[in-house]
């Protein structure tokens, strides 16, 4: 069982409040993603969670019990950290029993363990050597393993990923992904990454300066998101947003619409601009189009074939059914 | 230094610095050697003459050898664990914030800049005297028979002052090792139910133990040459009880003038020296291995 209930907790270090008091519930077997911008107190929820940071004020519940003043250990929680922080002196072995030691485990309920993480984690060639001796990919696999190991009630994971390279984060995705799909626990998982929240959560909480922006699957939030930060921050490339006398047309302070909602034409249409860079992707080609009156160039979604060239002019069409309006306060309209 | 040719320029660089360290070394060293196998006492210039192991069988089969290289073995391992044990202590304590931390910090390391007769004469005087010492006042305003440290007990107040000397370094050193301790191995390990003393035992102590190597490893070499503090406090004494090596060499060849038995006396040490650092190496040498 890990369901986790944050009840108006607050976080200030010092007098600067990084968390305004805030309130989230996550159920028994969800895959959570906290999602935000570099700073905005991801890491600083998720370790309050963990108990490494005491709360300022407020209730944590872990199944319906009260966990604010638990100490890390007692919470059943396993932490997974942005530097593995593995224990470089002991073994693979060793570091994936150490939890197991702490709590006293017999020795061969330990081994049966240990071979059982190893085998799922492709580590059972590893168990001797050091952490030292291992790649960034097996590394980040031994820290899963220790996490695994103790059965917790909840993962944690903090920015796992983000100290591996490109090809090999696509792969550790997807494992962790299983992993959860296998195991059924519950998984809250820290990000500045949109495409990683998006690909991995069942839930998306969007963070801004220690506030809950939305909460939501990810398609509701790239659907319908609640504000212009959420619109902005979720989805790649990013939402097209127009401001002044267009928006103005639409009753509208700020209009948003998704590169691929927008229909590019060498003959005519809404807005006229001129085309700026192409990336070429194979599958899509992804236009910037400068527009008359617009300032930041609009991003056009088109299939791989077309080919248009820099300067060339053309013709933009949004699709009034995808248009995202939005009020002065940047909240979404209807 | 990856071409044949820039290893060539390198050796030939360095050979200068090479070279006069090597002389700089080798004729001290052949000097002693060519003097422990002489008859050579001051008091009679001019009679030097060839003895052979003369010097060496008087030397090795004095009592007094013996009982220097007891208290020499004594006074190494009794300040190393003194100071390995009060470092480790002191460092934790000042890796916590708390309020002065940099003013005490500066005190802490401040015993390192007193030289050793210094402070070897105020331990004397200020502290251990029996009369007008603080413990003894101390052990008066107790009514406790005052404690004559440096008759009683000369080793271990040699080691005391001596450990008062060099704690200062260990903890420098084992500070900077605890600091550099990855604070996220510690929050692992904490959310894996690992309470203070295991955090300790299972994280902190191995990631000092490159630290207590060179702690130990650089101590080592200075405390087999301990000689100022116990010329001031206790001359050797009593008797030979605290005596070392380096002070009975210095008795041979300076108090006695016999400069050969001096000699030999230091071939001797060189030699117990090597020894220990052959062990010290194989021992702990290994955690200096990246
Ligand atoms: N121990 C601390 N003391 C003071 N400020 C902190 C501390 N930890 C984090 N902060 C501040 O809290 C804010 C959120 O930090 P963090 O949770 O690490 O952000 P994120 O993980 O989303 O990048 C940052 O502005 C950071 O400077
Ligand atoms: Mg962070």
């Amino acid at each position: 069982m890990g369901r986790i209930t944050l009840d108006k907790v607050r976080k200030a270090f010092g007098d600067i409040e990084v968390i305004p008091p805030l309130d989230l519930t996550i159920e028994d077997g969800e895959f959570v993603v906290f999602v935000g911008p570099s700073g905005c107190g991801k890491s600083t929820l998720l370790r309050l969670i963990a108990g490494l940071e005491d709360v300022s004020g407020g209730q944590i519940r872990i199944d319906r019990e009260d966990a604010t003043n638990l100490p890390p250990a007692k919470r059943g929680l396993a932490m997974v950290f942005q530097s593995y922080a593995l224990y470089p002196h002991m073994s693979v072995r060793k570091n994936i029993a150490f939890p197991m030691k702490m709590a006293g485990l017999p020795q061969d309920e330990q081994e049966r363990r240990i071979e059982g993480a190893a085998k799922a984690l492709n580590l059972t060639d590893y168990l001797d050597r050091k952490p030292g001796q291992l790649s960034g990919g097996q590394r980040q696999r031994v820290a899963i393993g220790r996490a695994i190991v103790r059965e917790p009630a909840a993962f944690l994971f903090d920015e796992p990923l983000s100290n591996l390279d490109a090809a090999l984060r696509v792969g550790m995705r997807l494992e962790i992904s299983e992993l959860h799909k296998r195991l059924a626990t519950t998984m809250i998982y820290v990000t500045h990454d949109q495409v990683e929240a998006m690909t991995m959560a069942d839930k998306i909480v969007v963070l801004r300066a220690g506030n809950i922006e939305q909460v939501g699957s990810p398609l509701e939030l790239y659907n319908r998101p609640r504000n212009v930060f959420v619109a902005g921050f979720i989805g790649s490339p990013k939402m097209n947003l127009i401001t002044g006398a267009e928006a103005a047309k639409h009753n509208a302070t700020t209009i948003g619409i998704r590169p691929e909602h927008l229909a590019i034409s060498t003959e005519g249409g809404a807005w006229k601009g001129e085309i700026g860079v192409s990336e070429h992707l194979g599958s899509d080609t992804f236009f910037h189009v400068t527009v008359e009156g617009q300032v930041e160039p609009l991003t056009v979604r088109a299939s791989g074939e077309v080919s248009l060239s820099y300067g060339d002019t053309v013709w933009l069409t949004p699709n009034e059914a995808n248009l995202h309006r939005f009020d002065a306060e940047g909240l979404r309209i209807a | 230094m990856a071409t044949k040719h820039s290893r060539m320029s390198a050796r030939l660089m360095i050979s200068p610095a090479v070279l006069l360290l090597l002389g700089w070394m080798l004729i001290p060293l052949s000097m002693t050697l060519y003097f422990s196998f002489l008859r050579y006492n001051l008091l009679m210039p001019g009679m030097e003459e060839f003895t052979g192991l003369t010097n060496y069988r008087f030397f090795l089969t004095d009592p007094a050898f013996f009982a220097a290289l007891w208290n020499t073995i004594a006074l190494v391992v009794g300040v190393l664990v003194v100071t390995v044990i009060g470092g480790i202590l002191l460092a934790l304590l000042l890796d916590q914030p708390f309020f002065g931390q940099g003013i005490v910090r500066i005190l802490v390391i401040a015993p390192f800049f007193v030289m050793p007769t210094v402070s070897a004469l105020v331990w004397k005087n200020m502290f251990m005297n029996p009369v007008n010492g603080l413990f003894a006042h101390a052990a008066k305003a107790l009514g406790l028979q005052p404690f004559d440290f440096l008759s009683s007990a000369p080793l271990a107040s040699i080691i005391g002052i001596v450990s008062w000397q060099w704690l200062p370094f260990a903890t420098l050193i084992l500070l900077t090792a605890l600091q550099s301790l990855d604070q996220e191995q510690l929050e692992a390990a904490e959310m894996d139910g690992a309470p203070w003393i295991k955090r300790f035992w299972y994280i902190m102590l191995p990631h000092l133990a490159r630290a207590i190597t060179v702690v130990i490893l650089i101590q080592t070499i200075f405390l087999l040459s301990v000689f100022a503090e116990i010329l001031v406090t206790t001359n050797g004494g009593p008797g030979t009880a605290s005596t070392n090596l380096t002070y009975l060499i210095y008795m041979q060849s300076l108090l006695q003038f016999d400069v050969g038995g001096g000699s030999a006396g230091g071939v001797v040490a060189i030699i117990l020296a090597n020894i220990v650092a052959i062990f010290l190496m194989r021992m702990i040498g290994k955690n200096l291995d990246a």
